[in-house]
């Protein structure tokens, strides 16, 4: 229904707080949601790093900052290593990885490392993200 | 005898061994590399000239990433010469390497043209860490530098520069910077913002001569233009290009264009050799021929794909195109495939043009397909535009609206949605 609440518990999973009203009063700049609400009515979904088994983002990175997290198989972002050059957001075919508000480096998905559910399927009023793994 | 032999140990040469290592775990390695520590970032030395990157933040890979790889890494070791009869590469000081299966992945070495003055002091070049150590150690606030070259390289040297308190010169043979990898329009943003950095962008000209001091040291102090125009100062940086390191393939039977020739699994035309990267010429998915393409994604891949191949798991290789993203200057830009692409050379051309805003979109297309694309600005969607060009999609039924705000996986029809992305409504 394109409400955007995976995009709002996404900014406050990823404040500083974690708490909703502190993450939208006092953290400035606001973090970026890892989640992008894409509305082209009637049809409206919610796009986020699929964590792909072969990522061209962790191929094509620069620096070595995207990589592929051994244990969990997740394809984690290191933004201390980020240079910011980009490449990933050109070879990412979800334009799922974006600019961060610093514009030094970018911001992705981690589906919430640490927690059982990511905050935006736990909040998703209408059930309509899930959390589940596919195989191609 | 090891079984792989890479020579080149970094973007391609690390791909292939990280590719090797997931198909066969045990045999033997043994990477050659002029470097003393070659898993950095090249990308990065830019970062690292103008302050914001540690030689820590530049490691590509971890200082263990031979080891824990079990590579036998010669490193500060260079490769001179290659039999492949007998299959072995020699090395400085006379040792020999055999192998059963070899890469070649030399990279690329600047190109400097015969210039006057050219080994003056104070002139560089700007494509590995250790061009990047020195030219640091010479950079102090206040000098005046001339960068040859508006290319990648010269612009991401001259932003380096700018960030360091140097006041920068860039000079262009061509009409216009970065004219290979971007369109008027997109340049125009670009020579702007520039501009406004306090570069100066001399276009349509080169340098005849680089001047010295008649006196003692020889130290740069200026350079000669061909319109006969001097510009003094106290750093030159050639930035005109790359050209491969062939020099291994040079004199065998193996096949050369201007790179060495690779077919779609990166074999040479000599069984069991392969070459990735800045020296080879592989598969481009655009012009759907072999082209050289000196670019770190493009040689992580090639080396990859080669690596696989050498281990017994038949990879095809899907094939790189020109492709750059730019961060310089705050103006992030992402442009891939044709550039320059007008409606009077037969493309059909979907632009969106706010030059006062510094954003830019433009999608070349030919019967339908995209074949070109570039973002400036807002860079978030090009990915998925990146990846409709990269798979040949038809795209007639939606072309319209790619350019569109409102586009991203969405505005695709569902079937398309469904087979390309995998994604159902």
């Amino acid at each position: 229904m394109g409400c955007g609440l995976c995009e709002v518990f996404c900014i406050a999973q990823h404040s500083k707080s974690k708490d909703l009203i502190k993450a939208y009063k006092k953290e400035h700049p606001r973090p970026l949601s890892r989640v992008r609400v894409e509305v082209d009515r009637p049809l409206s979904f919610s796009v986020q790093c699929r964590h792909c088994e072969d990522p061209p983002c962790v191929i094509a990175c620069l620096s070595g900052a995207m990589h592929l997290d051994e244990e969990t198989g997740l394809v984690i972002h290191d933004a201390d290593k980020c240079m910011g050059c980009w490449t990933c957001v050109m070879v990412c075919p979800y334009g799922t990885i974006r600019v961060d508000v610093s514009g030094k480096v970018v911001a992705k998905c981690d589906l919430c490392q640490g927690f059982d559910v990511p905050a935006c399927v736990a909040n998703c009023p209408n059930e309509a993200l899930v959390y589940q793994e596919v195989t191609p | 005898m090891p079984k792989y032999v890479i020579v080149g140990g970094s973007a391609g040469g690390i791909g292939a061994v990280e590719a090797i290592r997931e198909v066969d775990p045990v045999g033997t390695i043994t990477m050659i590399s002029e470097e003393p520590s070659p898993q950095y970032s090249r990308p990065m030395i830019s970062d690292y000239l103008s302050g914001e990157a540690t030689l820590v933040k530049m490691k590509y890979r971890d200082d263990r990433f031979w080891e824990k790889n079990k590579v036998q890494a010669l490193t500060a070791r260079k490769a001179v010469g290659v039999n492949l009869t007998s299959k072995y590469v020699e090395l400085d000081e006379g040792d020999r390497v055999g192998f059963e299966k070899l890469l070649i992945a030399t990279g690329g070495k600047p190109f400097v043209p015969k210039m006057e003055g050219r080994e003056k002091d104070g002139v560089f070049t700007f494509t590995d860490l250790s061009n990047a150590e020195t030219l640091a150690a010479k950079v102090e606030r206040g000098k005046r530098a001339v960068v040859i070259g508006g290319g990648l390289i010269g612009v991401s040297v001259t932003e380096a520069l700018v960030k360091r308190g140097v006041k920068v010169t860039i000079v262009e043979l061509k009409d216009r910077i970065l004219n290979l990898i971007l369109d008027a329009a997109a340049s125009e943003i670009v020579e702007k913002v520039m501009r406004q950095a306090g570069v100066t962008i001399v276009t349509g000209q080169t340098v005849q001569r680089i001047e010295g001091r008649r006196d003692n040291d020889g130290a740069v102090v200026g350079v000669l233009l061909t319109n006969g125009e001097e510009i003094p100062c106290d750093l030159v940086v050639i930035a005109i290009g790359v050209i491969p390191r062939t020099e291994l393939a040079v004199g065998t039977e193996i096949k050369m264009n201007r790179g060495i020739l690779v077919d779609r699994f990166m074999r040479t035309s000599v069984a069991d050799v392969y070459a990735c990267g800045d020296v080879a010429e592989a598969y481009d998915f655009i012009s759907e021929r072999n082209s050289l393409l000196p670019l770190w994604p493009v040689a992580q891949l090639g080396g990859r794909v080669a690596g696989y191949n050498m281990a017994g798991k038949k990879t095809e290789y899907p094939g790189g195109t020109v492709m750059s993203a730019l961060k310089y200057f705050d103006i992030p830009i992402i442009s891939a495939g044709i550039a320059v692409s007008e409606e009077s050379n037969g493309y059909d051309v979907l632009v969106d043009h706010h030059p006062a805003r510094n954003l830019y979109k433009k999608i070349a297309l030919k019967d339908d397909v995209i074949v070109g694309m570039t973002f400036v600005g807002d860079i978030e969607k090009a990915g998925i535009i990146f990846h409709l060009m990269k798979k040949h999609v038809h795209v007639r039924d939606f072309k319209e609206g790619l350019i569109s705000e409102n586009f991203g996986l969405v505005t695709i029809p569902a079937p398309l949605r469904k087979k390309l992305f995998m994604m159902g409504d």
